[in-house]
């Protein structure tokens, strides 16, 4: 500890605090542009300069200087710093000064409006007037993809934008080019940047040349109602903000998490929301003939009615998506249990993930945060930068801060940090469990490895041999210790990780997924229930009678004979379980369009009309009883761990027929979720990454 | 008055062979193992002795610098870099150094770097520097072949020098941003701290000396630091390059005692002043980026540091430029304003903000097309700057106009009345508009 007196007042913080972070645990407020906790100091805005004593006679940058820098006085006094004295206070009008001669003053059609640090700081550190006469410098605008909009007469080249991109992204696309009053913040080449992370620098950027494109010129932020929320893009369960106005989200923010998304967000979660506003599903349908035709509520309940009545319990069945919330999955699980039938699944076609192998089978037991404290890392048939790409930014981090090794097995593809490839089929994953090669070794002296398996990895006819080696590499790694479990299930949509902790899985002799689609093409199933889940092939369905309840007009809709118009993420309260096994809550920020109504709630009411009522009225209730069934769901923003013995108990060795190769089922980031599909920002980016449209405007 | 006998750089004009048999005849490399052979700790403390200060500008003692380096190793090895890129306006001192007396620097560099604990020298060349590089390149190539320097070389202190040509980047002559272009990346000075005696190139302990600090050295141990210290005055000791250049009669580089007054100088080696003594306007007497002196307080004044921050300027390079009174000051500063505009790296706020905007300033002032008040304003926009910055670079844009308007303030306030004058009663100026 040091001591350190800030503006008179003595005060005690670690040895490696700078400046800035003194004055803060002082309370002392110091302005700056350039500075951000997540990125390297940069030093260059020179807002933030104090007084101090014991160091060099000039004003110092307190986010660059330590405390430790400082020299105690002649007497063993400790070291002084300043925040309110004139040196300080004329300092911070003179950067302020030279930030805005050159700076456009057309704060009026800026979409930073209102939330700019550069304004703000000029209410509160500035003068009132300008005394520069000459003509304002004009930077030229970049293209730097169809996210992120730049009007670069605007940036005050403080480089966090650079920094962000370099150090957390990972992709080296923007830079500083020229000098003095010429240099510029460019991507060098006016091509669209690579990263799915970029759009965390519209955030990052104090003033208002980086803006986001779709929500240009869209709204000002005071007139946004703000809810905050839960991504459900991906499974990493991101915290978010949702920006609404009216019946509208116009924009997508992130929360400060520290232990899931730290305060990023992928490009999915930040500019899916237009895709809530097409392709809505916003009345109920019934095929008549061969053609959906629209029709009341009543209307379409009666004709589920009809269709269930007809049909035997056992030869119905249902299947829920990647984004249904864990209370309207619940509530169709107690009704497909009235109606007599076990046929109900949330897994992907295949998948070998079961809940009575215990919890921890099937969560990221050493949890996000936890990959910070690896030192070694094995991903086996996943692509994290497509899957989870904040997650990904977190086993980045892990990789810049050093000592950390990563292996690979699946796709080499560029995942923004170094690995060893380790091959691409099964067979390299029976090696390693066998304790063949090089990474072999490294795991086996690594203290805390963690074995990341994808979810696409554990599907299919390979599944059940990847879960087994997976296990057995991490038993025999020292992965599932008492104090370190590092079997790590990346799941690739929201709703698994609360499918399975409420069994929403087959019962006794029921159907699983690729069971229940194998029966309806063969004519023995009736009634399928498709809770949004629009990933299955719909052509293999035959005749069965399907129900899709859900919100867009994607794969599912389209099969469907009764479509039963259902809430968006944004539009409900629902309980979401990320992969690291964290219950976290979404919350309405509008209202669904049209008809469309809450899940939970066509289900309580489509349970009336089918005679099987479910045992709740309000949200409040079934929440009630839901957490009387599964109490763990109870406790917002906690993780309850799972067993590591309940992994180690998988493990087992495998000797496959054939040689599997391990790709990520993720091929576009872009399009993973109807969502996405809808939305026309994330087609473009699509077609972007995809090579078929020149990158120019 | 420094007598020849006292010259360290005997070979200052290219008469002599600038090659290793020259070098050794003129004493160069006598004696070298014998002074390495006393070890780091005396080789540091007789330079600091010596009372030597660093030639680059700040006028550090080099003793003391060379003492900061860390006395244990902690295994990351030490580096002496060379500070050859001489770019500030009005210098060319290291450049005769490089072409006609290169082994001085050589041998200075082996035993600087015995004395920091370094086994490597970079030399950092001026990207313009062409001819220099090449006699360096020679010079250094000499050396590794007569052994003198290289693994297992008869010194018996492994030394290899890397000779880096830059690539015209003023700012990069700054230490810190000198580092940052020998490790490959652009040249932005660094925060400080930590300094490089600590952390410097590719994150080891570093000490980045001048070409001058580092050629005198080995006769300065040669001679006793009892000698160097001997001349001039307390505190500016030795002998020290004298670039003088501008309306003095021969302009010229010349070795000279340290405190040699003003008028001694330039009569001595200049023939004096164009059109004599009272046609002195002002001298910026060290490199472009100290305040200018004027004439009549510059011409008893001792050339030395001590000597001319009494006259309210810096030795800085050394590197006199004197202005007779045929001499619009006002340009010639804005000039120099234009030059730190055109070389500030644009990496902190008030450099890259600042230099732009006073030299527009300026601008206008060569016109005379302002206002009295702006010279005011002018004046705290460069303190607004100095002081403010990442690196000096901001400190240098600053003071030449602030000795500007200390000094001249009434040639500006002159040249804005008659801008004035000759405008309309509407503001506009007939014959400026029509140019």
């Amino acid at each position: 500890m040091a001591q350190i007196k800030v503006d008179g007042e003595l005060i005690e913080v670690p040895d490696h605090f700078t400046l800035m972070q003194a004055a803060e645990a002082a309370g002392a407020e110091i302005p700056r542009f350039c500075y951000h906790e997540r990125l390297s100091v940069a030093g260059n805005c020179r807002m933030c300069l104090v007084e101090v004593k014991g160091g060099p006679p000039k004003p110092q940058a307190s986010c660059a200087m330590s405390v430790r820098d400082l020299r105690p006085g002649p007497n063993g006094e400790p070291p002084e710093m300043f925040t309110n004295t004139p040196m300080v206070k004329k300092a911070r009008e003179g950067v302020m000064e030279f930030l805005l001669i050159n700076h456009p003053l057309d704060c009026p059609i800026c979409d930073q409006g209102g939330e700019c640090d550069l304004q703000d700081q000029a209410m509160a550190y500035g003068v009132d007037s300008s005394r520069f006469h000459e003509n304002k410098r004009a930077v030229e605008d970049k293209y730097i993809g169809p996210l992120v909009k730049t009007i670069m007469t605007r940036c005050i080249l403080c480089t966090r934008c650079v920094r962000f991109t370099t150090e957390v992204a990972g992709v080296s696309e923007m830079g500083l080019l020229g000098r003095g009053e010429d240099a510029e913040i460019t991507s060098y080449l006016e091509r669209a940047l690579t990263s799915e992370l970029q759009g965390n620098v519209i955030d990052l950027c104090p003033v208002g040349a980086l803006t986001s494109k779709p929500y240009a010129f869209q709204a000002r932020p005071w007139e946004l109602n703000k809810t905050q929320s839960i991504d459900v893009m991906d499974a990493v369960g991101s915290n978010i903000r949702v920006d609404s106005r009216g019946k509208e989200v116009l924009r997508i923010l992130p929360r400060l998490h520290e232990e899931v998304n730290e305060e990023w967000i992928s490009d999915k979660t930040r500019f899916v929301w237009d895709g809530l506003r097409t392709q809505r599903l916003d009345r109920p349908y019934v095929r008549k003939g061969k053609k959906l035709q629209a029709a009341s509520w009543n209307e379409a309940f009666a004709a589920v009615a009809d269709a269930v009545k007809k049909a035997d319990g056992k030869r119905i069945g249902a299947i829920a998506g990647g984004l249904a919330g864990v209370e309207e999955m619940y509530a169709l699980k107690l009704l497909l249990a009235s109606l007599g039938s076990p046929n109900i699944d949330a897994r992907p076609a295949g998948s070998a993930l079961d809940p009575k192998a215990g919890r921890a089978s099937y969560i990221f037991n050493p949890t996000i945060a936890g990959i910070e404290q690896a030192d070694a890392i094995l991903l086996i048939g996943t692509n994290p930068r497509r899957e989870a790409a904040v997650l990904n930014a977190r086993i980045r981090k892990a990789w810049r801060n050093g000592d950390v090794q990563i292996g690979v097995v699946g796709e080499a593809v560029d995942l923004t940090y170094d690995y060893a490839h380790l091959g691409t089929g099964i067979d390299s994953l029976v090696d390693l469990a066998a304790g063949k090669g090089n990474f072999a070794k490294v795991l086996k002296k690594a203290a805390r490895p963690i074995v990341i398996v994808g979810e696409g990895a554990l599907t299919g006819a390979s599944g059940k041999d990847v879960l087994a080696l997976g296990s057995a590499v991490a038993k025999a790694n020292g992965a599932l210790n008492a104090d370190w479990n590092g079997f790590a299930v990346l799941h690739n949509a929201a709703s698994r990780v609360g499918a399975l902790d409420i069994g929403f899985v087959p019962g006794r002799g029921g159907l699983d997924t690729a069971g229940m689609i194998k029966a309806a093409g063969a004519g023995k199933l009736d009634v399928l229930f498709l809770l949004g889940a629009d990933e299955i092939d719909m052509s293999a369905l035959g005749d069965t009678t399907v129900i899709y309840i859900g919100t867009h007009g994607d794969a599912g809709a389209h099969r469907a004979d009764i479509i039963l118009p259902a809430a968006a993420y944004t539009e409900k309260s629902a309980t979401y379980v990320n992969t690291e096994g964290r219950v976290q809550m979404a919350n309405r920020a509008i209202f669904a369009p049209g008809e469309a109504r809450e899940d939970w709630a066509i289900l309580r009411a489509l349970s009336g009309v089918l005679g099987h009522t479910l045992p709740f009225d309000s949200l409040q209730s079934l929440r009630a009883k839901l957490y009387a069934d599964h109490p763990h769901m109870a406790h917002i923003d906690g993780i309850a761990a799972g067993k590591a013995a309940d992994v180690a108990a998988l493990a087992g060795t495998a000797a496959p027929q054939k040689t599997y190769t391990l790709v990520s089922p993720v091929s576009d980031f872009y399009l993973t979720n109807p969502i996405a599909r809808a939305s026309a920002v994330m087609a473009e980016c699509s077609q972007l990454m995809a090579g078929l449209k020149q990158a120019a405007e | 008055m420094l007598t020849d006998k006292d010259r360290i750089f005997t070979n200052l004009y290219g008469q002599g062979d600038w090659g290793l048999e020259g070098a050794r005849r003129r004493g160069s490399w006598n004696g070298t193992k014998e002074l390495l052979d006393q070890g780091r700790e005396w080789l540091t403390n007789e330079v600091k002795a010596s009372g030597l200060r660093g030639r680059g500008g700040a006028g550090f003692s080099t003793g003391l610098k060379w003492s900061f380096m860390p006395k244990v190793n902690d295994g990351r090895p030490h580096y002496l870099v060379v500070n050859a890129d001489e770019s500030e306006p009005g210098t060319c001192k290291d450049r005769e150094i490089l072409r006609h007396d290169p082994h001085h620097l050589i041998e200075g560099c082996l035993i600087a770097g015995r004395a920091m604990d370094a086994h490597v020298a970079y030399i950092y060349v001026r990207g313009e520097f062409m001819r220099e590089r090449h006699r360096l390149e020679a010079a250094v190539q000499q050396a590794y072949d007569a052994r003198l320097i290289g693994k297992n070389n008869i010194h018996g202190w492994d030394f290899d020098i890397v000779v880096h040509h830059g690539a015209g980047a003023y700012i990069c002559g700054e230490e810190t941003a000198l580092l940052e272009s020998l490790e490959g990346k652009k040249g932005q000075p660094r925060l400080k701290p930590p300094f490089p005696a600590g952390m410097g190139l590719y994150g080891c302990p570093t000490t980045v000396n001048n070409v001058e600090s580092i050629a005198v050295v080995p006769e300065i141990l040669r001679r006793g630091a009892s000698w160097f210290a001997g001349l001039g005055r307390e505190n500016n000791t030795g002998t020290k390059l004298f670039c003088v250049s501008g309306h003095v009669n021969n302009p010229a580089t010349f070795e000279e005692e340290m405190g040699t007054p003003f008028d001694v100088l330039i009569e001595k080696h200049c023939g004096g002043i164009r059109g004599g003594w009272d046609n002195l306007l002002a001298v910026i007497p060290g490199g472009s980026s100290v305040p200018c002196v004027t004439g009549q307080n510059i011409k008893s004044a001792h050339m030395d540091f001590d000597g001319l921050r009494e006259v309210g300027s810096s030795l800085g390079t050394a590197a006199v430029i004197v202005m007779d009174k045929s001499t619009d000051i006002i340009r010639a500063i804005w000039r120099l304003s234009a030059f730190y505009k055109h070389e500030s790296c644009g990496q902190c706020t008030p450099c890259r903000e600042g230099t732009g905007w006073m030299m527009r300033v300026m601008e206008r002032m060569v016109r005379g097309e302002a206002q009295k008040r702006e010279i005011d304003m002018l004046f705290a926009v460069t303190k607004q700057v100095e002081g403010h910055t990442i690196c000096a670079l901001g400190d240098a844009a600053a003071w030449p106009i602030q000795g500007l308007i200390k000094n001249f303030r009434h040639v500006i306030e002159e040249r804005i009345d008659a801008y004035t004058y000759k405008s309309t009663s509407d503001g506009a100026v007939p014959s400026v508009a029509a140019e």
